[in-house]
């Protein structure tokens, strides 16, 4: 039994840092329909230069927002520069384009920092919480992951819904000439887009950073798994991608626990074919029409 | 030469893609005679790369599908060939590399049913999913599928009647280019039959050629387990000419450079799958040799190949989405009214469909007939 609350408490603190990078994934995706195969390498990047910081004598602070300053600039370049060529071309380019990009931003840190994966700082203590003499495996670290998560998706949410930028972002996303005609500058909308989900995953990246050390390629399992997770809410609802991302963190944490973290990746897979066969676009989106 | 034989011989597809392919086998054979070892096991290479990009362009250039897990399907091949052509088994090459593909389609058809119903990004998702979760089953059976370290098997050895002193690379060689050329034969007949045209109406219109009788699922079931029978294929000649698979050989970095191999040939065209397979072969060749040159830092020179996969995928999007044979297709159409005006027979020209798989084919052949 304590294992099974262990597990759960465990997939809890995964499972925020999954919603965290499904958030990012479903935020491109409603602004400018491309999946970004590419946040898995940019957060990686983020963390890395987050890294630099803390090693080169800054606080873990200090690291944590230049952490979030470089993913919200990484952001915007990468949309203005690479992805708004493609953003109308046929829905196969978008793809290939963001896979050449996470290959080029892994080749570029591998070069810069080299492909042995270090050691990331925590922000608070990795011990567990001590309950009634036995030790949880839930840490101060993993609150504070928890209580970050659902601040963001808190702060995304009054964005969207209460403010005036929010609304124009949502204009320009759906409504793109409308919202043109009404004054909205689109395609500074759509980059703003991309830099708040790339700030996003940069958090997810430090979060989960210390868990899994860092290295150009030691991401790659949690893209997959945040796509799981922005997959099983409906790639255009950010509230499913947040309970995606918690459910999924659950489900592969009693995996890893019951049997064997080697497991997980294929999991995450079978996941994910399940849920798609009977809902191809996911658990939270709208029934509509597939667009020919 | 009277036009009779030269219709007959346009009329037949079959007859057609049987001379190309005996030609390309006896031009493979000379040059493999002339090679040194090195460059006969580089043309091995060379050969199961074309096997899995030409699946692989096949899919995405005539069914509009797209798969990312092609070397998850290559793994299924290469460890269903070890297991076959190891000591318990001991079946010989060929009749392993047909169990190979036997698995690789068993494995394909679920998949291939999945993928059918997905679109797009979740199409691609599913399928990266795929290519990374796949590896995680050598680990869980160690013994049976030998965990980290792999399964390695025998080399292939040459039969007696090609002589004693018959260099083991060259007749690996020629097994990669035997399974090249059976792959470029079923693949040219299927993308020209009806099946091909089916994969074609699919991807342009779904919902038409449903109108049209079509069933739309299967047909693009068909296409993927194709595409996967190529990779399992592919994935078997690459364990008969390293001797070795392990999980390591089909890192997601693989699928991703299978998939920028032939993007960057040109999807949709067979003759773009032997550009990017020549591109996969000696890119990391030249990139070596540039780092040496610069005399960069390991970190550098070790993620040098890398990059430049990456920034010819960006480029190639950017600049060339169609890639080398699109490339040279529209040089190829730049030129050719020219040429047939001067002919004086530019009226006879037939229109050609845009963005189609097999044009490229066909005038790749009418341009080198006399």
């Amino acid at each position: 039994m304590t294992k099974f609350i262990d597990l759960t408490l465990s997939g809890i603190s995964t499972g925020a840092i999954y919603a965290a990078v499904a958030l990012a994934l479903v935020l491109i995706w409603r602004s400018t329909r491309v999946v970004n195969f590419a946040q898995g390498a940019m957060l990686m990047f983020t963390t890395f230069i987050a890294s630099a910081v803390i090693s080169s004598g800054g606080s873990y602070v200090e690291g944590f927002v230049v952490a979030l300053a470089a993913g919200f600039v990484l952001g915007a370049v990468v949309e203005r520069v690479v992805v708004r060529p493609v953003e109308n071309a046929p829905p196969l380019n978008p793809v290939i384009l963001t896979l050449g990009l996470y290959t080029l931003i892994v080749a570029i840190a591998g070069m810069i920092w080299g492909n042995t994966p270090r050691s990331f700082p925590a922000a608070f203590s990795l011990h567990g919480y001590t309950v009634g003499g036995t030790t949880l495996l839930f840490t101060p670290n993993d609150t504070f992951i928890v209580l970050v998560v659902i601040a963001v998706a808190a702060a995304l949410a009054f964005l969207f819904r209460a403010t005036s930028i929010g609304l124009r972002m949502r204009g320009a996303a759906f409504a793109p000439e409308v919202a043109r005609l009404l004054g909205v500058r689109v395609g500074r909308m759509l980059t703003l887009g991309w830099a708040l989900a790339a700030m996003v995953g940069s958090l997810a990246g430090v979060l989960v950073a210390p868990s899994v050390f860092l290295g150009p390629n030691s991401f790659d399992p949690i893209l997959i798994i945040g796509f799981v997770a922005a997959v099983l809410g409906g790639l255009d609802s950010p509230p499913g991608a947040v309970v995606g991302g918690i459910v999924l963190g659950l489900a592969l944490s009693y995996v890893s626990g019951y049997e064997g973290s080697s497991l997980v990746p294929l999991a995450a897979l079978v996941i994910l074919v399940v849920v798609l066969m009977f809902r191809p676009t996911g658990l939270f989106s709208a029934t509509k029409e597939r667009r020919v | 030469m009277s036009a009779r034989p030269l219709a007959v011989f346009r009329g037949s597809m079959l007859l057609r893609s049987l001379t190309i392919v005996v030609v390309a086998g006896v031009v493979l054979i000379v040059v493999s005679d002339s090679l040194d070892s090195y460059r006969n096991l580089q043309l091995a290479y060379g050969g199961y790369y074309f096997c899995v990009l030409a699946g692989l362009t096949v899919l995405a250039g005539s069914s509009g599908q797209i798969s990312l897990g092609q070397g998850a399907f290559m793994a299924v091949g290469a460890y269903t060939f070890c297991k076959l052509n190891a000591a318990p088994v001991a079946w010989s090459v060929f009749p392993s590399l047909v169990g190979a593909v036997v698995a690789t389609v068993l494995v394909g058809i679920p998949v291939g049913v999945a993928a059918s119903r997905l679109r797009g990004p979740y199409l691609a998702g599913a399928t990266l999913a795929f290519a990374v979760g796949l590896s995680a089953l050598a680990d869980k059976f160690p013994t049976f599928l030998g965990g980290e370290n792999g399964l390695s098997v025998n080399p292939p050895t040459p039969p007696s009647w090609l002589g004693a002193n018959f260099p083991l690379e060259r007749w690996e060689a020629w097994i990669a280019c035997a399974g090249a050329l059976l792959v470029l034969f079923v693949l040219y007949n299927l993308t020209h039959s009806a099946i091909g045209r089916s994969w074609r109406a699919v991807r342009d219109d779904e919902i038409a050629a449903a109108l049209a009788g079509l069933r739309v699922g299967r047909r693009q079931t068909l296409a993927f387990v194709v595409s996967a029978a190529c990779a399992g294929l592919g994935g078997g000649l690459l364990s008969a000419v390293l001797q070795l698979t392990s999980p390591g050989a089909f890192p997601l970095q693989l699928s991703l450079t299978l998939l920028a191999g032939a993007v960057i040939g040109g999807l949709g065209s067979l003759i773009g799958a032997v550009w990017g397979a020549a591109l996969l072969v000696f890119l990391p060749n030249w990139t070596n040799d540039l780092a040496n040159s610069f005399s960069l830092s390991g970190n550098v020179s070790h993620n040098l190949p890398i990059a430049i996969y990456g920034v010819i995928l960006i480029g190639a999007m950017l600049v060339w989405p169609s890639g080398i044979q699109g490339g040279l297709r529209a040089i190829g159409q730049a030129v050719r009214p020219a040429v047939a005006s001067r002919g004086g027979r530019a009226a006879s020209e037939p229109a050609k469909g845009e963005g189609d798989a097999e044009p490229t084919k066909d005038e790749g052949v009418k341009a080198s007939r006399p």
